[in-house]
């Protein structure tokens, strides 16, 4: 089976960059800012594949370039390297293919233009960010919060968008009666589902989620995971589940990538990574882990 | 009397030359005027997208008018008829200033009749009477950009129109819906040109916004203040924003008449009396009124 996405030695630097900025930051130095020029490694050659319906896990602790890493491939930050391509069969038959002849992937999606890669974020991504005031208008009606990805993907029915929303408020769980209300009158839980709402809008093939149940009470922690475990399994979603809670993890995804000072230090199966940590990181992680 | 008969009484003030002597045709040096030319071709070669120029220091203040002013001077022959109108009115203070102003350095002649004249200098309304590609509306145009009232920076806006991200303004229509059951927008109500921009079509009320579409006059916009020129050329298609379920609709006018001309297909200003109880209507087009009152009154 052929990935959906190929990444290949995605890079992030903050700062101008200098010779001695790759040799000097990494796991091995335990830091990702250069002791010569002060850059910040954010995310350093960092390579992987997301297969169809399937939900890999990214971990790490602060500051080791998985939030970077997210949004790299949803188009929000420039990447300073690397490739992204997309396979064929996933492409939005909407939008003007961009295929070299005989090959099943698309040229390198970072670089596109910015309009071109907000059509594809549009028809194909999903994002739910940790924090609900990033990823939701606050003031705004969190049918219409909703609605707004619809608006963008080119819907121009009200009746239709509003039934559209019903019906992720209550697959989310929201009653449906409050879809007129900003979310800024929803408490933490409410306002992290309306999100999941809006990311599924336009049916996404692949959704990003950074770090969704933090700061999150363990009660509504565990709702909110079984929610997305038996979304990916109704929409059937690629999913990249980037936290820092290894149980987390466990529940929701197959393969795991650990990062550390904008390396990826380990890959493999998450039950795998999880009894037989290799690196000396991850065996600290796994240890720590109450 | 009729407005026609008391804006002629100024004639004598256009023949006075000596009060326009050192400065060239038109007021603007040739340089200025090559850069608003300029600047108007490319309006017109990418209709909707805001041009900017260096919007010149005028002899009225900024905000009343100097964008439109600075268009039609830059586009005015001696041979031209020009005709200014505020809100449809050929009387109001700010447009016979404006006509005053540009008949003295010009030397054009004026009328209130928009069959006649060439170029039409208009705050806020587009003329009753069906214009021609012989003629050119100027609009004087407050704010030039359409999404100002959904992100305040100009930086963003920019960004927006490049990438046509225009999900923003249809959220703030959605939303409109949602709470007031229709969009609640009277004026400056957006349109997207040719298919491409969003584009501000100046503070003319609803009524006037499908005179824009396909139209065979071109329209020049100036915003002076905030220094933008923009056009919708001839034959070009202006579509405002609309739901399929929420269509856009203009002013409704049934069952009322023009009290000075009795017209009933006219955008009508509502007159409240001083004592508060009975109300009429007028044409806000007061040279459309005049011309059918004449007619009327036989």
């Amino acid at each position: 089976m052929e990935p959906l996405i190929r990444i290949r030695n995605l890079s992030k630097r903050f700062g101008d960059g200098c010779i001695r900025c790759l040799e000097s930051t990494g796991p091995q130095h335990d830091t990702n800012l250069c002791s010569c020029c002060g850059s910040v490694m954010a995310c350093n050659n960092v390579s992987f594949d997301l297969f169809h319906n399937e939900a890999l896990g990214v971990v790490g602790e602060s500051g080791s370039g998985k939030s970077t890493l997210v949004r790299l491939l949803h188009f929000e930050w420039e990447a300073s390297g690397g490739c992204v391509e997309l396979h064929q069969s996933a492409w939005p038959c909407n939008l003007p293919g961009i295929f070299t002849g005989g090959s099943d992937y698309s040229c390198n999606l970072l670089g596109l233009s910015h309009f071109q890669k907000r059509q594809l974020r549009n028809a194909l991504m999903g994002i739910v960010y940790q924090n609900p005031h990033i990823g939701l208008r606050m003031h705004v009606s969190s049918g219409g919060n909703i609605a707004e990805r619809l608006l963008g993907a080119g819907w121009r029915h009200i009746g239709r968008m509003r039934h559209r929303s019903s019906e992720l408020l209550e697959k989310t769980e929201i009653p449906v009666a409050r879809m007129d209300e900003p979310p800024c009158n929803f408490s933490g839980g409410m306002q992290q589902r309306v999100q999941i709402a809006k990311a599924l809008s336009n049916n996404p093939l692949i959704l990003f989620l950074d770090e969704v149940t933090t700061g999150l009470d363990l009660s509504v922690q565990a709702r909110a995971l079984d929610l997305i475990r038996n979304l990916r399994s109704e929409f059937n979603l690629s999913m990249l589940v980037v936290s820092h809670d290894l149980g987390v993890i466990n529940l929701l995804c197959q393969r795991t990538m650990v990062m550390k000072s904008g390396h990826v230090v380990e890959s493999g199966l998450t039950d795998q990574i999880l009894q037989d940590p290799q690196h000396r990181y991850t065996q600290l992680l796994v240890a720590s882990q109450l | 009397m009729l407005m026609y008969e008391w804006l002629q009484k100024d004639d004598e003030l256009r023949a006075d030359k000596a009060q326009t002597a050192g400065y060239p045709f038109g007021f603007m040096d040739d340089g200025a005027k090559k850069e608003i030319r300029r600047s108007i071709l490319k309006a017109v070669a990418i209709p909707g997208y805001q041009a900017p120029y260096g919007s010149r220091e005028m002899p009225i203040a900024r905000g009343w008018g100097t964008g439109g002013i600075q268009i039609t001077l830059s586009i005015v022959k001696p041979d031209d008829i020009l005709k200014v109108i505020d809100q449809g009115c050929d009387g109001s203070v700010n447009a016979v200033n404006i006509k005053k102003f540009v008949a003295m350095v010009a030397g054009v002649t004026i009328t209130t009749d928009t069959t006649a004249a060439t170029i039409i200098q208009t705050r806020h309304r587009i003329p009753e009477e069906r214009m021609t590609d012989q003629q050119i509306l100027v609009l004087q145009v407050p704010y030039p950009e359409a999404l100002r009232e959904v992100e305040p920076s100009e930086i963003e806006t920019r960004r927006m129109h490049a990438e046509a991200d225009y999900s923003r303004m249809w959220l703030y229509l959605y939303e409109d819906i949602v709470n007031y059951g229709e969009i609640t927008i009277s004026y400056r109500y957006p349109v997207t040109v040719n298919g491409r921009y969003i584009t501000d079509p100046s503070p003319i009320p609803r009524w006037d916004v499908p005179k824009l579409h396909m139209s065979e006059t071109l329209f020049l916009f100036g915003a002076g203040r905030e220094k933008r020129i923009y056009a919708i050329p001839p034959h070009t298609t202006v579509a405002p924003l609309e739901f399929e379920d929420h269509k856009f609709r203009t002013e409704n006018f049934s069952g009322k008449a023009c009290t000075r001309c009795g017209a009933t297909d006219t955008y009508l200003d509502e007159v409240i009396d001083n004592a508060g109880v009975g109300r009429s209507y007028f044409c806000s087009d007061s040279g459309y009124c005049d011309k059918r009152r004449k007619t009327w009154n036989r």
